[in-house]
């Protein structure tokens, strides 16, 4: 079972948390909510191993 | 031993107050049961009693039959023909009733598609072919209003010895004993009690039989509703399967188009928990919500009902002499065809345990088998539907969300085409390991152990084609591949020898079997894989179908 990768893997992360904020910018909460449920789906796929997303979803759910 | 005439002569009694398409009268006729009942006091006893005279009810009694079994059936109505209701017949479900000798008008009259069509609001988000698998006898599947495949059932039935089909015969009471059941049926001309030696309800989701055994029903009950509607229309439409989320013609719900025989096509409507059924249902509020959605108004409302989606099954489907199969056992939503599609499974996978059972050729005890497999199946349809439901009626605003998101991109990435789900086709369960012998050696194809076998095109040595389900026993089979060294008969089953007395020339066999020289198959009566070998060994076999009768193996 390939384990959830929780150590940073992108040589930027400020520019990658950037990026996310910077997509969000001047979108209404509902705008917002349909573009995270893209790409969510877009990044599980692309993850493609439901194991990982389990333990994803696991660990996202802490403290919900 | 049904009197001649016993099922009436079915004739079309024309529409119904505009509330039924098509309505098939039978007759009501007093039975021996009866006469003996009235005159002694004593109750006729049967083997089999089947309670429900639906597609389940009816397939459990031609197959007794043909086995060479006399059954009784009671129904409590004496007629068919309430609306469209199940229209989705799977191919599991057309090789079963080919075996049993009616599935060719079914074939004959139904109709198929190949190509579907999803649309979010206006847009068509994508559409797909369904382009089937050749090398088949039956197709993939066939749309097919009920009570057609009811009155080609009740026809069948009126051309075997052995079952008699009694209508308006309304079962009121039970008494499950431990030799047996007692039943009490109402009939026009007063009561009457009769013997059984087994019971099986097939007497559907509202099953009184389950009510008055008192057992529980349990499963999920969704808050939505949905109302379906035959439309008949003439003017030009494709034979596709449309289906809307979202639609401008129908905000924040979901819509299914589909096609009937006889220009029939069938409209499902998702009204959401707070509609009003009995103002959603009149003419007045349904025909322009129609007329929106097909885009014209040339068309006759023939039929409309409500539902509401429930996933729920029995615990047990065996309790003591009483067997529950098809909806009386499990109820799923319709998206999909679970419905009567996985009872009709159930009542093949029960005939033959409960011959073999009748026949004393094995132990009371392989009608835990059908407990075990059908409740396997149930709980995978229920899964099925279930996840089927949750995509077409989100629950929460961010599953909404959720499933809109797949719906966007569906459009422009294969994922996500994947991942709408409108109903998916219904598929037979692959059977857990109780019955089969586990392979020794691998097997790739598409034949599994546990599951239907897939057919394939034969031919005969005398050159006419045939087909490998039609080759199959009624009993058990074994399937060996010609090497030269081909056994001459086997205990307990009949043998059929590819390359020896049918032949496999376009290699659709081997492929789906991934058969070599000597390889041996074992198939269940009920055609379901039993066990596979690389090479015949006579007691191998035997202890393979011997495990698949219950039967602890001589050697494991």
């Amino acid at each position: 079972m390939t384990d959830l990768i929780t150590t940073t893997q992108l040589a930027d992360p400020d520019a990658a948390y950037n990026m996310l904020v910077d997509a969000h910018r001047d979108l209404s909460e509902t705008q917002s909510a349909d573009l995270n449920a893209r790409l969510v789906l877009l990044l599980a796929n692309h993850v493609g191993d439901i194991c990982v997303l389990e333990q994803a979803v696991a660990l996202a759910k802490t403290e919900l | 031993m049904a009197a001649p005439g016993a099922t009436g002569s079915a004739a079309p009694a024309g529409m119904g107050a505009g509330a039924r398409k098509a309505l098939y009268q039978f007759g009501y006729a007093r039975s021996i049961d009866q006469d003996v009942f009235a005159a002694t006091g004593a109750p006729a006893r049967h083997a089999v009693v089947v309670v429900g005279a639906g597609p389940v009810g009816m397939t459990v009694a031609i197959d007794l039959a043909m086995r060479g079994n006399e059954v009784v059936i009671l129904d409590d109505a004496d007629r068919i023909g309430e609306g469209s209701r199940a229209i989705c017949f799977a191919q599991r479900t057309l090789e079963i009733w080919d075996r049993l000798g009616v599935a060719r008008p079914m074939v004959d009259k139904g109709v198929t598609w190949q190509v579907g069509k999803n649309f979010l609001h206006d847009d068509l988000v994508y559409q797909f072919d369904l382009l089937p698998e050749d090398g088949h006898k039956m197709p993939a599947f066939i749309n097919l209003q009920q009570y057609y495949a009811e009155l080609y059932l009740v026809e069948r039935i009126a051309e075997l010895p052995g079952v008699d089909l009694r209508w308006r015969n309304k079962v009121t009471a039970i008494d499950n004993r431990p030799d047996g059941v007692r039943l009490t049926v109402e009939t026009p001309e007063g009561a009457y009690d009769i013997d059984a030696d087994w019971l099986i309800a097939c007497d559907g989701a509202k099953s009184p039989v389950r009510d008055m055994l008192g057992l529980e029903f349990r499963g999920e009950v969704f808050d939505d509703r949905f109302l379906i509607a035959d439309v008949k229309m003439t003017a030009d439409f494709p034979a596709e399967r449309w289906f809307w989320f979202d639609p401008p013609f129908h905000a924040g719900q979901s819509a299914l188009l589909h096609k009937q025989p006889d220009d029939v096509w069938r409209i499902d409507l998702q009204l959401g928990p707070e509609a009003d059924p009995e103002v959603e249902q009149k003419p007045e509020n349904v025909v322009p919500r129609i007329e929106r959605m097909l885009g014209h108004r040339n068309f006759e409302l023939e039929w409309v009902s409500l539902y509401s989606f429930q996933c729920r099954r029995i615990d047990r489907f065996v309790h003591g002499h009483v067997v529950f199969c098809g909806d009386s056992a499990h109820q799923v939503s319709p998206f999909g065809a679970r419905g009567a599609n996985s009872g009709v499974q159930d009542a093949e996978n029960l005939v033959w345990k409960l011959d073999l059972v009748l026949k004393g050729e094995a132990d009371a005890a392989l009608m835990e088998s059908y407990d075990a497999e059908r409740s396997f199946a149930a709980d995978e349809n229920i899964g099925h539907s279930t996840r089927s439901t949750d995509f077409i009626a989100p629950k929460t605003p961010m599953e909404r969300t959720l499933r809109n998101a797949v719906l966007n991109l569906a459009s422009r990435t294969q994922f996500a085409r994947k991942m709408v789900n409108s109903g998916r086709l219904s598929m037979p369960a692959t059977y857990p390991a109780d019955l089969a012998t586990a392979d020794a050696e691998p097997f790739s194809g598409s034949a599994r152990l546990g599951a239907p076998v897939p057919d394939a095109p034969l031919r005969k040595a005398d050159g006419s084609d045939t087909w490998l389900l039609d080759e199959l026993a009624d009993g058990f089979t074994v399937l060996h591949v010609a090497n030269g060294t081909a056994p001459n008969a086997v205990d307990g089953a009949d043998l059929r020898i590819i390359g020896g007395e049918i032949f496999d020339e376009t290699g659709q066999f081997r492929r789906r079997f991934d058969a070599t020289p000597g390889a041996t198959y074992v198939i269940r009566p009920d055609q379901h894989l039993a066990a596979r070998f690389r090479h015949f060994e006579a007691q191998k076999v035997a202890d393979a179908i011997a495990r698949a009768k219950g039967r602890v193996p001589v050697t494991v």
